[in-house]
């Protein structure tokens, strides 16, 4: 008895030794895997902090955009009282600023001055015209916009400590700059065309308008027919359809299509709404087609899982009371699940807004410089304007696809923050 | 009258058309005093009136304007000089286009000459003869249906029951959309490709190892060789999908366990949204942050480490696809880490396992089969992903596994070979349609696999 429990004692003082030792390396395996994870979790998170932080560092500043101040005189001799419409206002912009530098001689440097201002320049004093001919044969001051590399000179994205052969603007260009500055002619003003203007080559003079009104189309006819489409398809598989072979298929089939790529869609598009059916290229209408099949899946599944929330009692109450079938889905299931089937509608169509790869497969990826007024007229949506501004060269693109990128952002952000209030608000648990 | 106009007055039409069959329905029930009433309410005789004006006129509406195009640039092409009519297919497409341009306005290629501005007048006649035709007969069958439908209406009518059925009948058609969307994609590409392997052999397509998908227009050109070998397009694919899962599986997964492990409930409540929002962020600005941000910095990095990196690596746009992946794989492993039962758990810590030998050597095991499922379908996403290699991947297929090389991948040569101008008939327009088949078996099959082992794992807790 003695022998055995001192056996005992023995192998237990033995185990407990085992364990032990190993203690100090098991529980630093312990922190170090505690760490691993929390090193994820920052890592990711430092990702999204980098992503933002190189978007807005690169793109808040295409909200301000440098204008000149000129003193423009309205020359009746060039604007030729019939002839407003076409009259050369190049070449009142080219007079004014040629005035403030009297001194200046020969045509070089004449173009190198005016190339300090916006080709655009011109098109403002015509609308200033137009709007009200009283204008002509007065001298007015008008901020005009400069020209993208006097922009990015004094944004300080073109360095100027490097040698003339190297930049964009010369030395002469410079100083006349530098004089322009001291008169106070050169001031950063809010910049409306970014937000008003359609597509240009020109990178102050281009504008997101075009693209979010070609969005807008597009993801009008995407609502208009994906929502009742995913709501009916919802309704039908989650309260009339018996589970059979064909409500098996009709299922793979929506869960697979959530998982075919997108670009596959844009295939489908141009073989079928294009080739086949003959609609016109680069039009919202064919684009808000190809983007309805793509989130049909996403809207069908979340409407189904609303439908599956409401609790059966809610049917067997309407049923009970003798309504049919399609009155109890419609008077009674219907209403409580919307919010759910809303809420998914919502992100679906927040997806839809971002995604370009269908798009550029159906030509919304031409240079359109026209905000398109029609669901069939020529458009580009804002991620393909995007990607269209992050392929051109000028250093002046970049800061606005940065700009471009922030609104895309808030655009889906304010989509994302109304389902998460819409949840919040309606979501009913029973 | 425009389209747009005539559908406008289609739907006010069919609105009409619900108050007269109601008020007929109302009127029914005033007469029949006392005993005798209507089968239906009568609202669903004005929806049943209304049913049957909207649409058989919206059906013609739809199949009128789907063929219209069709039908008047046939008989425009008939009208047209003889010289004209003669020309091979190709150039009388483009003499098409021209006219269709010159009627809506737009730049033509060439001058206008007489018989262009003729046609062109011509086209724009028939197109307003058969929008004003299609006004007459659709307005015409809405009123017929609308008096027929009305004449119908009695005490006795089972509108209800008839009005539940054409619901029912759209309920069905709406579902099967998945169905036909599946269908279309498959004879869409499918069509197209088969055209494609019907010049460049299958086995030269899948396993050729060269690829510059140019065709010489003259014989005698230089550097447009034509090769449709797809082998280096496909390991550039496979190797940035490599790099993305290198760097998503394992923090994905870490931050997955982590949060549903490890954090408390604040934690979590701040970090899973954060990650989430990577899922948020289109693609193309992952692509602008790839080639404007991640590949300079990579370049330059690998030129202080003495390493000769390619402006467009391999390694950027994989990182950042990873970056993207992310909470796809964190959040699928999160659900499926949540599902392990706490009996499991309970069990490891009562034998004295610390938290993470109960996590690697229980949990994970435990959940293995669904943590596989989410990596299967995030690889199928990194092989669908466009944008991200369009705007940060090469285009030139080199036939490496070099991260810091250029390679290409197969959407980026689809979008390559499809953007901008195409001919229908060159093999290498075609050539994108044989890759978006492979495209969609690949991506088919691994969603099959990762689906169905999904279900299994769903159904061995549950």
């Amino acid at each position: 008895m003695n022998r055995e429990k001192s056996a005992d004692t023995k192998a237990a003082v033995r185990t407990i030794d085992i364990v032990k030792s190993g203690l100090t390396r098991r529980y630093r395996a312990e922190r170090r895997f505690r760490f691993y994870g929390l090193s994820a979790i920052l890592l990711s998170i430092l990702f999204l902090a980098l992503l933002f932080a190189s978007i807005v560092g690169k793109g808040y500043s295409a909200f301000w955009q440098t204008h000149i101040k000129l003193d423009v005189f309205f020359d009746p001799a060039v604007l030729q009282k019939e002839a407003l419409v076409n009259a050369d206002y190049p070449s009142l912009v080219k007079a004014s600023i040629q005035n403030l530098f009297p001194e200046i001689d020969g045509r070089q440097d004449r173009r190198l001055l005016s190339a300090l201002i916006s080709t655009g320049a011109g098109y403002q004093l015509r609308r200033m015209v137009l709007l009200d001919p009283g204008v002509v044969g007065r001298t007015v001051s008008v901020w005009v916009a400069a020209d993208d590399e006097v922009d990015m000179t004094l944004k300080g994205h073109f360095r100027r400590d490097l040698p003339e052969a190297e930049r964009r603007m010369s030395d002469k260009q410079l100083a006349w700059l530098d004089h322009l500055t001291a008169e106070g002619r050169v001031e950063r003003k809010f910049n409306t065309t970014f937000l008003s203007a359609g597509d240009s080559r020109e990178p102050e003079l281009a504008g997101i308008w075009g693209a979010v009104t070609g969005s807008f189309f597009t993801l009008v006819i995407t609502l208009a027919l994906s929502f009742p489409i995913g709501v009916a398809a919802a309704v039908y598989l989650e309260e009339f359809a018996h589970k059979s072979r064909w409500t098996d298929l009709i299922e793979v089939n929506i869960n697979n299509l959530a998982a075919v790529p997108s670009i596959v869609f844009g295939l489908l598009g141009l073989a079928v709404f294009l080739n086949f059916f003959g609609l016109p290229r680069s039009a919202p209408l064919v684009g808000g087609l190809v983007l309805t099949l793509m989130t049909l899946p996403t809207i069908i599944i979340a409407s189904r899982s609303a439908l599956q929330a409401v609790p059966p009692s809610i049917r067997e109450a309407a049923l009970g009371v003798g309504a049919s079938r399609m009155q109890m889905v419609v008077h009674h299931v219907l209403p409580l699940a919307l919010p759910g089937m809303l809420t998914g509608t919502i992100i679906g169509m927040a997806r839809a807004l971002g995604e370009s790869a269908p798009l550029l497969m159906i030509g919304m990826v031409a240079f359109i410089a026209d905000v398109p007024d029609s669901l069939t007229s020529a458009a580009t949506a804002l991620p393909v304007q995007i990607f269209l501004w992050a392929d051109s060269p000028e250093r002046g693109f970049v800061e606005r696809t940065s700009a471009a990128i922030i609104v895309l952002l808030a655009f889906m952000l304010v989509m994302n923050a109304a389902a998460i209030i819409l949840r919040k608000r309606f979501e009913r648990r029973w | 009258m425009t389209p747009v106009s005539l559908l406008v007055v289609l739907l006010v039409l069919s609105t009409a058309a619900y108050y007269v069959g109601r008020r007929k329905a109302f009127a029914l029930a005033g007469r029949a005093e006392g005993a005798v009433k209507l089968h239906s309410r009568p609202v669903y005789h004005g929806a049943l009136t209304a049913l049957w004006c909207a649409i058989p006129a919206l059906l013609i509406f739809g199949f009128w304007l789907v063929f219209e195009a069709q039908v008047i640039t046939q008989l425009v092409v008939q009208d047209l000089p003889e010289s004209i009519r003669r020309l091979p297919p190709d150039r009388l497409s483009l003499v098409v286009n021209d006219i269709r341009n010159l009627e809506s306005g737009n730049f033509v290629s060439q001058t206008i000459d007489p018989a262009m501005q003729a046609a062109a007048d011509h086209y724009s006649m028939l197109r307003s003869i058969s929008h004003n035709a299609l006004a007459v007969i659709t307005i015409a069958l809405m009123a017929a249906a609308a008096v027929f439908v009305r004449s119908r209406i009695a005490i006795g009518l089972r509108a209800r029951n008839q009005v539940e059925a054409i619901f029912t009948v759209i309920l069905i058609a709406c579902s099967t959309i998945a169905i036909f969307t599946t269908i279309g994609i498959i004879l869409s590409v499918l069509y197209e490709a088969i055209r494609f392997f019907k010049v460049i052999p299958v086995t030269d397509f899948l396993f050729g190892l060269g690829w510059s998908p140019q065709m010489a227009i003259r014989a005698d050109q230089v550097g447009s060789s034509g090769a449709f070998g797809a082998v280096p397009v496909f390991l550039g694919t496979a190797l940035i999908s490599a790099i993305a899962m290198v760097v998503a599986v394992p923090i994905g997964l870490m931050s997955a366990i982590y949060l549903s492990e490890y954090a408390d409930k604040r934690f979590r409540a701040v970090a899973k949204p954060l990650i989430e929002v990577l899922a948020g962020i289109p693609t193309v600005v992952y692509g602008f942050f790839a080639a404007l941000t991640v590949a300079p910095f990579i370049r330059d990095a690998g030129s202080v480490l003495g390493l000769n990196v390619a402006s467009e690596s391999a390694l950027a746009a994989g990182l950042v696809m990873g970056i993207m992946i992310i909470p796809f794989v964190s959040s699928l492993s999160d659900d499926f880490i949540n599902a392990v039962p706490q009996s499991l758990r309970d069990g490891a810590y009562s034998l004295g396992a610390t938290k993470s030998e109960t996590i690697r050597q229980v949990i994970v095991p435990a959940a293995i089969p669904g943590i596989i499922g989410g990596v299967l379908l995030a690889v199928s996403r990194a092989i669908g992903e466009t944008m991200i290699v369009v705007m940060a991947a090469g285009l030139s297929a080199n036939l490496t596994v070099n991260p810091l090389q250029a390679v290409t991948t197969v959407t980026v040569q689809i979008v390559t070979l499809l953007v901008g101008d195409q001919e229908f008939d060159s093999p290498k327009t075609l050539a994108a349609f044989a890759l978006g088949l492979v495209l969609f078996v690949v991506t088919l099959c691994l969603n099959v696999i990762a689906l169905y082992v999904v279900r299994k794992y769903r159904e061995q807790y549950e």
